[in-house]
């Protein structure tokens, strides 16, 4: 039955959101008893009468119902697909198909099959009904238990506002506790206010108006400013001065939001990158080792990613905190098997490194497309992972992105402890900084070497899950990273983490911040040069490294 | 000896290279024969779709030629030498763009058909000239110099070096790959340049064309190694192989080390100009793929394989592994890739002097001492 509700519907954007609360109401009808049932019934057919006050008079009747049936029943009459059987006057749905009808019984749900145009009866409505039709509907949301349904219906109803829907909203307004639903409707009066009041009222709906960024407010206040034959239509003055500066307001608001919203994109970008070179930051920073596979390592943690929701498809939610640990794992072997076989022979030579890990991440490219097939992966998007947080109507943000800033801090947090707190990370460091006499203390280089390496992958698999939920994952995801990692270890200076932090967020929110005006492509390629020129003047990146260890 | 006669005296000392140009002239001459005066039907007949192949290859071994110069003599690892390749390819398709005239698809006269697509009404500025032949070669040796000069000139003056240069190189091709991809720039975005119809009047399709673009690539592949050869023999060269090998103590002994980088960088640059202008005409297209990191590095491993710092290396080099290439995409295009990439790991773990240096090893350890 809801189905076909939902089908009814087909013009305006009124109709598409109720036909969204159907969906929400989609509770199976409830039993509430024959005599419910029967005064359902009963007022249902007293719709069906001739006089046409009479008919107004049960709709507001019928709209009084505390039934779930009752909404879909007035939507269908107002779309006129509310239609009557000629042999026993039951009250039907019917959807035209070809030359028939569907036909399905409002009471029970039960359908009656197709049937030919002369064997019913549409029921007639006049636009005074049709009034009253659209304020029982937008009465009848208004007072469902969900505050997002009202919200919604809040944000239809401001969009024309009547003396009826004004009613309406007043004595929502004594009611209504949901403070998102309250701004819409203090708004709502105040366009009313804007309308129809007095000029002190004007004004001071005006004032409140200024702190609004709802679309319609600024829609109703630049209607004041139009000019026609070269008369303002609003005659008042003050009203009009007073109208501009509320727009000035309300055009900052937006303008601030959007660089919010600029410099949270950024951030977000800004983290990508952290993400993919932070485990270069430790291979080629901490190392001195030119890790060209690097992102490859990071394919494969986003395959990784791909394979286990391949394994467990009934737990996508959870599928990532599987992934998180396999992905570092399998890339850190990965990583291993590749300093121990190829890279620990090279060691001392940088140049060779490179060529070799080029090889490498060749190799690994052609075996993703033989094993999974050239073509691109979809790896799911967990529930709580899509849809977004929004804080107001011009600014919301992504839960995507969101998690993602907060997931790279978190790598970057546990990579930074590793480092300083662990003996491991003791090691890693004694190792960097002079090789022959940590070995002359006992430390066992060539293990710490693998370790390190290692981990330096593991954390690019990380980053590949991370990616698998941004970007198509496929045998390019790699390719498409590596130089911009690259170039935010050498920004930042190499073999200092918090250099890396503060290029990948930097150079991620200076990229947002030139793309409105250049371009995605060429805010890029700005970034590119600039950091060529910036490695001119600063050849050892933001913070370079002091001391010993900065002697090559 | 005849070849003493021959060959000018910086040659003297290099026998290999005196072999290999001569196989060069040998074959380019075999070849031209074979496919003019041989007819079709003949089993001796050499295809011109084969000419065409040698012909690439032989623009593929000059830039080989331009790496090794940087890479094998400098220590400059650039990984963005496919840059400068497609710069020249650019310029040669631009002039070859406007060669076409009104015989495009929109027939329009003043504007490339891409142009005409994109509704531009008027060429750019930096189109102007490029229906002159002398204009264009101008352009493909002075695009990729002034490119390398600028770079160059920040790059080694505030010393930056070894991988981080290579890095550097390697973000310079990226952002011009990107660049060139954009319709905006007015070089066909995405497509690039191609439907080339003449060059200098002669028709670029005919087999006649063909032999001639040819024999010039493999002129230009011998006047480029020798030129290559003079400039390592020279008072130059030594001193840039001392700052390969000892750039500190080069510079304290005096040398302006970043001069001595410079102008060996240009030159390279040039070099790798050229060989893209021969290449373009002879393929038939320039699109901004040329620009990307994985082509530039891949020509790395070319100079890598047949022996770097020897010039000749590098041309044995460019021709096997592109033999390699042409047969492998053909047969079995998936295992291409893993050929390629176990190449790289092999010739850098077990091969540092590439097949030259397996050769000399051979010849060594078969001749008892």
């Amino acid at each position: 039955m809801y189905n076909i509700i939902s089908n009814i519907k087909k013009n305006s954007a009124m109709l598409i959101f109720i036909s969204l609360l159907m969906l929400m109401f989609r509770s199976p009808v409830i039993n509430a008893g024959t005599i419910a049932n029967d005064v359902f019934e009963a007022s249902l057919q007293s719709l069906n009468v001739k006089s046409l006050s009479k008919k107004r008079e049960a709709i507001k009747k019928f709209s009084a119902l505390d039934d779930d049936r009752v909404l879909p029943v007035l939507t269908a009459l107002s779309t006129a697909s509310l239609y009557y059987k000629k042999s026993d006057k039951t009250i039907v749905y019917a959807q035209k198909k070809d030359d028939l009808y569907d036909i399905v019984n409002v009471v029970s749900g039960e359908s009656y099959g197709q049937v030919a145009k002369r064997t019913i009866k549409k029921i007639r409505i006049n636009n005074r009904i049709r009034r009253v039709l659209r304020a029982a509907i937008a009465g009848l949301s208004l007072g469902s238990k969900d505050a997002d349904v009202r919200v919604s219906a809040l944000n239809e109803i401001i969009k024309e506002i009547d003396d009826d829907s004004y009613a309406l909203l007043l004595s929502r307004q004594k009611v209504e506790t949901d403070s998102a639903a309250l701004d819409l409707i203090k708004t709502g009066l105040s366009i009313y206010a804007l309308d129809n009041g007095e000029k002190t009222e004007r004004l001071t709906a005006i004032k409140y108006m200024a702190d609004s960024l709802n679309p319609e407010v600024r829609k109703k206040l630049a209607l004041l400013l139009v000019k026609e034959n070269n008369t303002y239509l609003e005659e008042d003055a003050a009203i009009r001065a007073a109208a501009k500066k509320a727009i000035k307001n309300i055009e900052n608001n937006v303008e601030l939001f959007g660089l919010v919203e600029t410099t949270f994109f950024g951030l977000s970008l800004g983290s990508v990158l952290v993400l993919s070179a932070i485990g270069l930051a430790i291979t080629f920073g901490v190392m001195g080792v030119i890790n060209m596979a690097h992102g490859e390592l990071m394919m494969i943690g986003a395959y990784t990613t791909y394979v286990v929701q391949m394994l467990m498809p009934n737990h996508i939610d959870m599928s990532l905190f599987v992934a998180v640990p396999a992905a570092f794992v399998v890339a850190g072997l990965f990583g291993i098997a590749i300093e121990r076989g190829v890279i620990r022979f090279l060691y001392g030579r940088p140049l060779e490194t490179l060529l070799a890990t080029f090889g490498i991440s060749l190799i690994l490219q052609q075996l993703v497309r033989s094993v999974f097939s050239p073509l691109n992966r979809s790896v799911e998007t967990p529930s709580w992972m899509s849809g977004s947080l929004e804080i107001n109507s011009v600014l919301s943000l992504t839960y995507n992105r969101l998690y993602i800033i907060v997931f790279a801090l978190i790598v970057f947090a546990v990579l930074l402890m590793i480092l300083k707190r662990t003996s491991l990370g003791l090691q890693v460091r004694a190792v960097s900084q002079n090789r022959p006499m940590a070995k002359a203390m006992g430390i066992r280089t060539e293990w710490v070497d693998s370790l390190t390496f290692g981990l330096g992958s593991g954390i690019a698999g990380v980053a590949g899950v991370a990616l698998s939920q941004l970007t198509n994952v496929g045998p390019n995801l790699g390719q498409t990273y590596i130089i911009d990692s690259f170039m935010v270890v050498v920004f930042g200076g190499v073999g200092n983490l918090w250099g890396t932090l503060v290029a990948g967020l930097s150079l991620g929110v200076a990229n947002k911040i030139l793309e409105p005006w250049s371009g995605a492509v060429l805010a890029k390629i700005l970034v590119l040069v600039f950091i060529i020129l910036f490695i001119q003047k600063k050849p050892r990146g933001l913070f370079p490294q002091k001391g010993r260890s900065a002697e090559n | 000896m005849v070849l003493e006669k021959i060959f000018p005296s910086f040659m003297k000392n290099d026998k290999a290279g005196q072999i290999l140009l001569m196989i060069l002239a040998v074959v380019t001459l075999l070849v031209s024969v074979l496919n003019l005066l041989v007819p079709e039907s003949s089993i001796f007949h050499v295809s011109t779709y084969t000419v065409t192949l040698l012909g690439k290859y032989l623009a593929y071994a000059l830039l080989a030629v331009a790496v090794d110069l940087v890479w094998g003599y400098c220590g400059i690892l650039s990984l963005g030498h496919g840059a400068f390749f497609a710069l020249g390819g650019y310029a040669m398709g631009m002039y070859l763009m406007r060669q076409i005239g009104d015989r495009g698809v929109y027939g329009n006269a003043d504007l490339p058909d891409f142009m005409v697509f994109l509704n531009w009404q008027e060429l750019p500025w930096f189109w102007s000239g490029f229906d002159m032949f002398w204009f264009a070669m101008l352009m493909v040796v002075l695009v990729p110099g002034a490119l390398a000069f600028a770079f160059g000139w920040f790059t080694f003056r505030s010393r930056v070096t070894g991988v981080y240069l290579s890095i550097m190189t390697q973000a310079l091709t990226y952002a011009l790959m990107l660049a060139f991809f954009r319709n905006e720039m007015g070089f066909g975005g995405n497509n690039g340049l191609t439907d080339f119809k003449e060059l200098l009047g002669f028709n670029l399709q005919s087999d006649g064309m063909r032999i001639v673009m040819f024999v010039l690539s493999a002129l230009a592949l011998a006047s480029g190694y020798m030129a290559s050869r003079y400039i390592v023999n020279s008072k130059l060269g030594r001193v840039v192989v001392a700052v390969r090998d000892a750039e500190d103590r080069s510079r304290f002994i005096g040398y302006k080390v970043e001069n001595y980088k410079l102008w060996i960088f240009v030159f390279s640059a040039m070099l790798a100009g050229v060989a893209g202008a021969l290449y373009v005409p002879q393929v038939g297209i320039i699109n901004p793929g040329e620009f990307s990191p994985l082509n530039s590095i891949e020509l790395v491993i070319w100079v890598a394989i047949g022996g770097r710092g020897m010039l000749y290396g590098a041309v044995i080099g460019a021709f096997v592994v592109n033999f390699a290439k042409t047969y492998f995409t053909g047969v079995l295009p998936e295992v291409w890739l893993f050929a390629l990439g176990a190449l790289f790991v092999v010739v850098t773990l077990f091969l540092p002097k590439g097949l030259v240096g397996l050769y000399d090893q051979m010849k060594k350890n078969w001749r008892p001492a």
